[in-house]
């Protein structure tokens, strides 16, 4: 297939901090003990789609993506990382190495996600539109990680999708109108033009962005060397696409008009050229009806690719998504873990150990050479390789990293312990999260906070 | 208890349907559209009884109603009442079996809510809508079934207490420009529930929102999962509505306009939580004849049988019907047509009239009774009944009413209407998109276009017979020997005058429609600033400035209409101080602003009052001054405000050079005598106009010498304070 697949896998995400490090890059955390760029590519090759580019920011976290897709898939897929200075947004990203795109269409996929929506189906729609951008919707979780949406990220790009506000045509192929919800103060305001060109729009804030898009090659190009104060795709240059989807460009549709006159001579400028780039794209539809109903107008199209319901799909880019991506990766959403459960609907590891009168329930994950001591109990939570739990330790809601140390007596609820993290005898935790390496002292009871070296 | 309790409650509820079922079928129509779009003809003769395709339009209405199951209808007249009830007895529908018509009169009404509102008040004499009931205009051609719709809506109210209303909607025909000036209305946008079908958003463009996006609240969508925006529908004009429509309309004074006030109203309003829901009807046909560009429409959709049966060939309404030829053309059995005559397709000839040779007749209706000379063109037109036309005349897209003669070799270019009896002179070219009538044009045009009530029959029957006299002597502006006066279109309203008229619109103005929405995206792309980050901000800068500005505007008129009347009232200064203040917290002022606004009432005053020289002039401001000094001093007790009033003096001497221009110095040294500015503020104010432009200094050299003076003067006093401090 000549599409060119980029995945956007960030660097030290800030809003995951503690959980990402130095040593553990955002593409890298793991989700039931397998890093969550592993289910992206997974689902890229079931596609067929092997010809893909890592976009990492920053250098060291480059090395680190780079050398796990190195071990872990080089002999699979034919990946390239790149890496990009940090916060330069997404749409910085995809300057950056614009030189390294050369097919004709280019398939974006954020690094975070985990989900079983077939990427080729986005692939396929917009081809058979021969769309300028394509986007693919997914149902709005009903809770989860949308709940999350007030914790403020400062990288904008990165902060979790909640309500996104969509206008599609009737026919629910094309993308008449996008905005966050997050954004819009009072009134939405809705552009006339394209709703006149296309009679009906559904705005429906019931459906989100899933962060994968296929853009034409020249278009993406074109819109990002003209406009170098766009920063990210989701908020600057899709909606810029669309909103334009009727005329490829303010100024070239000036020209147009005086060019009636006069004849097409100022060919050279680049929003012309520009226009007709995208206007290639043209099957019969609202668009083309508004192109013949005038002179010389350019149009592109920007269609949308809506997943089914009953698909997963969830982004890593909260703590809270973190929490639930690992429970409905072992849960609700096995299909996706790759991993064969046992009978009891669980994970254990034969190399694990467990003592006596210790149960691991349903929905649970016990990852390779881990020991868990006496009359322990742990309830759908994820634990990592190579850990050692006391006794009488209760595990709940939880994710415990590899080499991570527990102590006796110890009750973690609803908590993500990094890996190399040690809990000293009797500590109690609700709601936190404690940092790589770090020790917490024996006999703490601690609700929400969030253990980091300064 | 409780199971007892259902109990009585589901006996109720089959009670109320055994109720419901028994009522009439009731149906308002409002005779008179409240409008003035299809002046001049309708200051003669009431627009429902305008001829469309040679019935009156009432009569389309009434049968569409008869055949609906409707059993009552009242007929609300307004403008020209009495010919309005006059044809009704005429006609067969007073005595109609199944069908009641009942009118009601009202001259006072000059709105559908006024006419409502009577209808309320005279419903409560006369307890005459008991149900349900449908409001429509009679100016309404449909075949749409509605005993269904009624249940609909029935079942919808049982269930939901606050669904008062449905309203009939229609998908119009698709045009990729034009939408929806098919029917010559304004672009209407709707949002509606895509599963309830409830009506959530309504706006006109150009009305309420000229800008090139359609706003939608966001609480909307919050509570909505998705909402379906149309701009592809047109509103018919049909609505089935509950009891509570007529009793808000009774509580809502204000409301005058079905879809402006009433619809609008009902969907900001949240406390009472009133619904209305929409029907969209597919197969059946609705419109409403709004304008001559919806006349037109219609018209040829009962050419082309769209509105069957109610169609030229079928007697619906005591018309007698038309034979229908070949290629959809409607002749009358006694028309004469001469052999040379050429008659196009889609064209309805009337009974007695006459065609002559070599005559061209394209696309047009031509009513009963008329004369047509030969070698004429009539492209597009409707001809009303008993119109002469002479020889070798050219119509194109024209309507022309009764009893109009058009002498030979006269050419009506597209878009103009011909009104009762006017007389076109002979060669004489009627320019596009005039409007012509015996009448002369209102002079006192109300800006509001929302009258018609004006004009009642009797005294335009006056007026006529004292126009034909006086036309006798008067040069006509239709040539020597035409009859009828052309109207001036109003300002602003020519650019209206293609989209509504008669004629199809003209290639240069869909152009224009193009770039019209072209202009309106530039605008947007302005206001949305590339970075995301800045889109709502930029937003609420927009609105803020434009705020505080008007805000301004509309306190200096309430404070200048204060401090008037205290002036003419003699009202005692406190109580002018306590009204001022009220004003100045209503409209979040600073102090300052009202030293502003209150000094510029009372200089507007000065000037406003009578004198015949400067000096006169200054004795008027001088008398108000010393009068209302004590006002003013209540409001520049501190510098800023004191600076504030000088600002504000000079700002209206710059306004109006001529007269308080040059006595700028001497009224502010007057101000300075009477104590109402300290002599820091003047120094302040010419310091801070030092670094001015040289044009803004006009004022500050003419008082050179005062400043001078007060400066010298302060600085004696600084002295003396300097001395009196040594002493101490």
């Amino acid at each position: 297939m000549d599409f060119q697949v980029v995945i956007l896998a960030g660097g030290f995400s800030s809003n995951l901090v503690p959980l990402v490090s130095k040593e553990v890059p955002k593409a890298l955390l793991p989700v039931a003990n397998r890093p969550v760029l592993s289910y992206v590519l997974d689902l890229l090759e079931s596609n067929n789609l092997k010809d893909l580019i890592v976009v990492v920011e920053g250098e060291d976290a480059a090395l680190k993506v780079g050398g796990w897709i190195s071990a872990a898939c080089v002999d699979r897929l034919h990946v390239e990382v790149a890496a990009v200075a940090e916060n330069v947004g997404t749409a910085g990203a995809l300057r950056a190495i614009a030189h390294h795109l050369t097919a004709k269409d280019i398939l974006i996929v954020s690094g975070d996600i985990v989900s079983d929506i077939p990427p080729g189906a986005v692939a396929a729609t917009h081809r058979r539109h021969d769309a300028a951008v394509t986007v693919m919707l997914c149902a709005q979780p009903v809770s989860g990680p949308s709940e999350s949406g007030g914790s403020s990220g400062k990288d904008k790009t990165k902060k979790p999708a909640c309500e996104d506000i969509v206008g599609l045509d009737s026919w629910k192929q094309f993308l008449l109108y996008i905005a966050k919800g997050t954004e819009i103060k009072k009134d939405t305001r809705v552009k006339k033009s394209i709703l006149c060109a296309a009679g009906k729009m559904e705005l429906r804030s019931d459906l989100m962005d899933s962060h994968i898009y296929a853009f034409k090659r020249s278009v993406l190009q074109e819109v990002l060397d003209q406009k170098p104060a766009f920063r990210s795709l989701k908020q600057d240059v899709l909606p810029y696409l669309v909103r334009t989807q009727l005329r490829s460009d303010v100024s070239s549709d000036q020209n147009n008009v005086e060019e009636i006159g006069n004849g097409k001579d100022n060919m050279q400028n680049n929003e012309v050229v520009l226009s007709q780039i995208l206007s290639n794209a043209s099957l019969p539809s609202f668009h083309q009806v508004y192109e013949s109903g005038l002179d010389s107008r350019k149009t592109h199209k920007c269609c949308v690719y809506i997943a089914d319901e009953s698909k997963f799909f969830v982004r890593l880019n909260s703590i809270q998504a973190f929490m639930d991506v690992n429970r409905d990766v072992i849960g609700d959403a096995n299909h996706l873990s790759g991993y064969s459960f046992s009978a009891h609907h669980n994970i254990v590891h034969p190399s694990a150990e467990l003592g006596s009168k210790t149960t691991v329930g349903p929905h649970c994950m016990l990852g390779e050479g881990s020991q868990v001591g006496d009359k322990c109990s742990v309830k759908r939570s994820v634990i990592g390789r190579h850990c050692r739990i006391g006794s009488n330790v209760k595990i709940v809601n939880s994710v415990v990293m590899d080499h991570a140390t527990i102590g006796d007596g110890c009750s973690i609820q609803g908590s993500v312990i990094c890996s190399n993290a040690q809990l000293q005898e009797r500590v109690t935790l609700r709601d936190c999260q404690v940092e790589a390496g770090y020790i917490v002292c024996a006999g703490g009871e601690h609700k929400g906070e969030t253990f980091a070296r300064k | 208890m409780g199971a007892q309790k259902k109990g009585g409650g589901g006996a109720r509820v089959s009670e109320d349907a055994e109720e419901q079922s028994r009522q009439r079928l009731q149906a308002i129509l409002l005779a008179d559209s409240f409008a003035t779009k299809f002046r001049p003809v309708t200051l003669e003769r009431p627009k429902v009884l305008l001829p469309i395709v040679n019935v009156p339009m009432i009569d389309y209405t009434l049968a569409w109603l008869e055949y609906a199951g409707i059993e009552e209808v009242f007929v609300f007249c307004c403008a020209h009442s009495t010919q309005i009830i006059e044809y009704l007895e005429k006609s067969e529908w007073y005595s109609h079996p199944n069908l009641v018509v009942r009118t009601i009169e009202s001259h006072k009404s000059i709105s559908a809510g006024d006419a409502l509102r009577y209808m309320y008040e005279q419903q409560t004499e006369t307890s005459q809508i008991q149900g349900d009931f449908v409001l429509v205009s009679g100016d309404t051609v449909s075949n749409m079934p509605l005993a269904d719709l009624i249940q609909e809506h029935r079942d919808r109210k049982k269930k939901d207490e606050k669904a008062i209303m449905t309203m009939v909607i229609k998908q119009s025909k698709s045009s990729s420009l034009t939408h929806q000036s098919r029917l010559g209305t304004d672009q209407l946008f709707i949002a509606v529930d895509p599963l309830t079908k409830q009506l959530l958003h309504y706006e006109e463009d150009k009305i309420d929102h000229p800008s090139g996006s359609v706003c939608l609240d966001k609480s909307l969508l919050e509570s909505n999962p998705s909402v379906l925006v149309c701009n592809d529908m047109q509103d018919c004009y049909i609505d089935i509505c509950s009891p509570e429509v007529l009793s808000l309309f009774e509580d809502n004074f204000d409301y005058q306009h079905l879809r402006r006030h009433f619809v609008k109203g009902v969907l900001v309003d949240d406390i009472m939580g009133y619904k209305i829901f929409t029907h969209e009807i597919h197969s059946s046909y609705a419109a409403r004849i709004d304008n001559f560009r919806s006349y037109d429409t219609v018209s040829k959709d009962i050419i082309q049988r769209w509105t069957y049966p109610y169609v030229p060939d079928i007697n619906f309404s005591g018309n007698r019907p038309l034979r229908l030829g070949r290629q959809g053309i409607y002749r009358a059995c006694d028309a004469v047509l001469s052999r040379s005559a050429d008659v196009g397709a889609s064209s309805v000839i009337g009974y007695g009239t006459k065609i002559g040779d070599g005559d061209k007749i394209l696309n047009s209706v031509i009513g009963n009774g008329c004369c047509i000379g030969s070698n004429v063109v009539i492209e597009g037109s409707y001809i009303w009944n008993n119109v002469t036309i002479e020889d070798g005349c050219e119509i194109r897209n024209a309507i022309v009413c009764d009893g109009v003669k058009i002498r030979a070799g006269a050419v009506l270019q597209p878009g103009v209407v011909l009104s009762f009896n006017v007389v076109v002179g002979r060669d004489f070219v009627v320019p596009a998109y005039s409007k012509v009538s015996l009448l002369q044009q209102p002079t006192t045009e109300d800006s509001d276009d929302e009258l018609e009530y004006a004009d009642s029959s009797s005294a335009t029957a006056d007026q006529l017979s004292g126009l034909n006299l006086q036309m006798e002597s008067k040069a006509s502006e239709l040539g020597p020997d035409g009859a009828g006066y052309i109207w001036e279109v109003c300002e602003g309203a020519h650019d209206e005058e293609w989209k509504h008229s008669v004629a199809p619109i003209p290639e240069d103005k869909l152009a224009e429609i193009t770039q019209a929405i072209d202009d309106d995206d530039t605008d947007d792309e302005s206001v949305v600033p590339t970075s995301g980050e800045l889109k709502s901000d930029a937003d609420s800068i927009n609105t803020d400035m434009n705020d505080p500005n008007d805000d301004y505007d509309y306190f200096e008129k309430e404070v200048e209409g204060t401090v008037l009347r205290a002036v003419e009232e003699n009202i005692k200064v406190d109580l002018v101080t306590l009204e001022i203040n009220g004003l100045r917290l209503s409209y979040n002022m600073e102090s300052a602003d009202c030293a502003g606004a209150t000094f510029y009432s009372m200089m507007k005053l000065a000037v406003d009052t009578p004198h015949n020289s400067a000096s006169e002039l200054y004795k008027n401001a001088a008398s108000i001054i010393t009068k209302w000094k004590e006002l003013l001093g209540f409001y520049v007790k501190k510098i800023d405000e004191q600076i504030e009033v000088i600002m504000k003096f000079e700002e209206m001497c710059q306004e109006s050079p001529k007269e308080l221009g040059p006595l700028f110095t001497q009224i502010l040294h007057l101000l300075y005598d009477k104590d109402v500015l300290q002599e820091d503020a003047i120094l302040r104010w010419a310091e801070e106009k030092a670094g001015a432009d040289e044009a803004d200094k006009v004022y500050l050299k003419q008082c050179d010498t005062f400043i001078q003076w007060l400066k010298e003067a302060s600085e004696e006093e600084d002295e003396d304070d300097e001395d009196e401090e040594e002493d101490d």
